[in-house]
């Protein structure tokens, strides 16, 4: 990371999880300027590029909620035969989320209207 | 307004023993859930079934309902609602029977809830001209079998909806252990019952089921795998998550009065998506839920209330998970310690493939990772340099149980007989499993028949 680029992680968390041989990421912006920015910029592909190296035989769909600022990235047969089958440490798909999260991206403008508000309470 | 608190002790088999007494104890709930059934645990409880012919049931259940007859005993209007009947829902609930009666309530009504195990009728089914084909490549079971790509079915269940549990409910069940349906209905019935939703109110179910899908996975919705977690006070004693639904569809989540854990926007919305494909279009046999049209928002600490939010009918199928043998598995692992441990971990691991080559064991499969090396997403992130501890790990496949128990043997001899620095090999061999392989499919709801019935006492 330099001066040009944010971590996912500075504006977004997220979770993730399988179902069956699919995985899911679900990317959740902090902000409404986080959020449109990330509509923008946080594509299927760009996903599926950070991905690749752990193996993408598959096609990954994004699909949106505004009203809740999140991008939901399904990722079709990525789990290598999922739970029973993948010999994988992570064969559910769990630290996905937490993985995308270090994605480095080109810095936006306004990144600091998008990172996390400090909590209330 | 009417409104009921339905609580969720237990995201799934394995959950912590004590939440659901803790939830129960504090939680002022008018129904407590108990969920415990994931994709693959049918499967496992069907294959304990034809082992025993009154196992295949999650016994999680039955010593936690040990753990909560004192508490029931004081609050004789809560009602219980669980999926531990798996495969076996008699057996489970005659079992509770006898927990419940050793306990003094010898008053508590048991139904369950069962017609979702399609195995018995497959062949009626199949002769009806109900494929099972696979959710996602279309191939019809028969034709799998044929080709020989699939082993010996083991299980087939149809995940049924809220109805059948609402029927228990009408017969006076103050328990209702079913076998296969979907987490959320667990949630969504007490709701229809209690509050007279009506079958095509897809609104209201809507609720429902959003409120069942927040509180399924336990404290995944109170603060656990939140990524702000340190932010989360006391997770040790996490509450376990409650949620309000009000008649009009209104729904709060919260967790009791001073527990551990967190309810906010953030840790809402984060379980919102998990497991989640089309957020417009959570399918259930009670409504398509539309999680897009909702409104969420923190109204108070640890409470945040969900409304709005449409739904739309359901399809005419039920979804249904099937599973069939797919040969063993085994994994071990080896802590290699010292400079250059991830080079040593990588010998190790050629040192037992190739001494299992010369001892003539093939595998179908011989995977190896290390773990402190970035195996969990492989190729993504640098490796790390000058590392000086690495777990090897290795997993193997085949159809030949044989083969995979030779590889349990091959791996402490590397103790003495590999590179230095090779520890933590206390465990003893690593257990062989069997392998089964998830096969989902639908089957249309006509040919299906839910069974709802009251244990006789």
């Amino acid at each position: 990371m330099n001066d040009s680029t944010i971590k996912l992680a500075d504006i977004a968390h997220a979770r993730s999880g399988d179902k069956g041989n699919h995985a899911n990421i679900a990317v959740l912006a902090y902000t409404d300027a986080g959020y449109a920015w990330l509509r923008d910029n946080l594509t299927a592909e760009r996903i599926a590029e950070f991905l690749r190296p752990k193996a993408l035989p598959g096609r990954v769909v994004r699909y949106v909620a505004d009203n809740v600022r999140a991008l939901n990235f399904v990722l079709y047969d990525f789990l290598d035969g999922g739970a029973s089958l993948s010999p994988n440490i992570d064969s559910q798909g769990k630290a996905l989320g937490l993985a995308v999260l270090q994605m480095d991206l080109p810095r936006p403008s306004n990144v600091d209207a998008m990172r996390r508000p400090t909590p209330s309470t | 307004m009417k409104s009921i608190r339905v609580g969720n002790g237990c995201g799934f088999w394995g959950d912590n023993l004590d939440a659901p007494v803790l939830l129960a104890e504090r939680g002022q709930l008018d129904y407590l859930t108990l969920e415990y059934l994931a994709e693959l645990t049918m499967s496992i409880l069907a294959l304990q079934k034809q082992k025993h012919e009154d196992a295949g049931y999650a016994r999680d259940f039955i010593d936690v309902l040990g753990r909560l007859a004192p508490l029931w005993r004081q609050q004789p209007g809560l009602r219980i609602i669980t999926n531990a009947g798996g495969m076996n829902p008699l057996s489970c609930a005659r079992q509770a029977r006898a927990v419940l009666d050793a306990a003094g309530l010898t008053d508590r009504k048991i139904a369950i809830v069962a017609g979702d195990d399609l195995m018995p009728r497959l062949d009626e089914l199949l002769a009806a001209g109900e494929s099972l084909a696979h959710f996602d490549t279309g191939q019809p079971l028969h034709l799998a079998r044929q080709e020989g790509t699939i082993g010996e079915l083991v299980s087939a269940n149809a995940y049924l909806g809220a109805a059948p549990i609402v029927e228990a409910l009408r017969l006076g069940a103050d328990l209702v252990v079913t076998g296969r349906v979907v987490d959320a209905a667990l949630t969504l019935a007490p709701a229809v019952f209690e509050l007279g939703w009506q079958w095509d109110d897809w609104q209201r179910l809507n609720a429902g089921v959003v409120a069942g899908h927040l509180i399924e996975c336990g404290a995944q919705v109170t603060g656990g795998l939140w990524c702000n977690w340190r932010q989360a006070p006391d997770l040790a004693n996490v509450g376990y998550p409650i949620a309000e639904i009000e008649e009009s569809g209104v729904v709060r989540i919260t967790k009791p009065e001073g527990s551990g854990g967190a309810v906010n926007f953030e840790t809402v919305v984060e379980q919102l998506l998990y497991e989640v494909g089309d957020p417009a279009a959570y399918v259930t046999p009670d409504v398509i839920a539309d999680f897009t049209t909702l409104q969420v928002a923190e109204v108070a600490k640890d409470v945040v209330e969900i409304r709005g939010g449409q739904g739309k009918p359901p399809p005419e199928r039920y979804k249904v998970s099937a599973a069939y043998r797919a040969g063993f598995s085994a994994s071990a692992m080896l802590t290699i310690f010292g400079e250059d441990a991830a080079l040593k971990a990588e010998a190790c691991a050629g040192i037992i493939a190739d001494r299992l080559r010369r001892a003539g064991v093939q595998l179908n499969r011989f995977h190896h990772e290390l773990l402190g090396a970035n195996a969990v997403v492989p190729g993504v992130f640098p490796l790390p340099t000058g590392q000086m501890e690495v777990v090897l790990r290795m997993t193997v496949f085949d159809t030949d149980r044989y083969a995979v128990e030779r590889f349990t043997k091959e791996v402490a001899p590397l103790v003495t007989s590999g590179p230095p620095g090779v520890t933590g090999y206390t465990g003893g061999r690593a257990p062989v499993r069997e392998v089964l392989a998830y096969w989902p499919s639908t089957v249309v709801k006509s040919a299906v028949v839910p069974i709802v019935q009251l244990l006789e006492s």
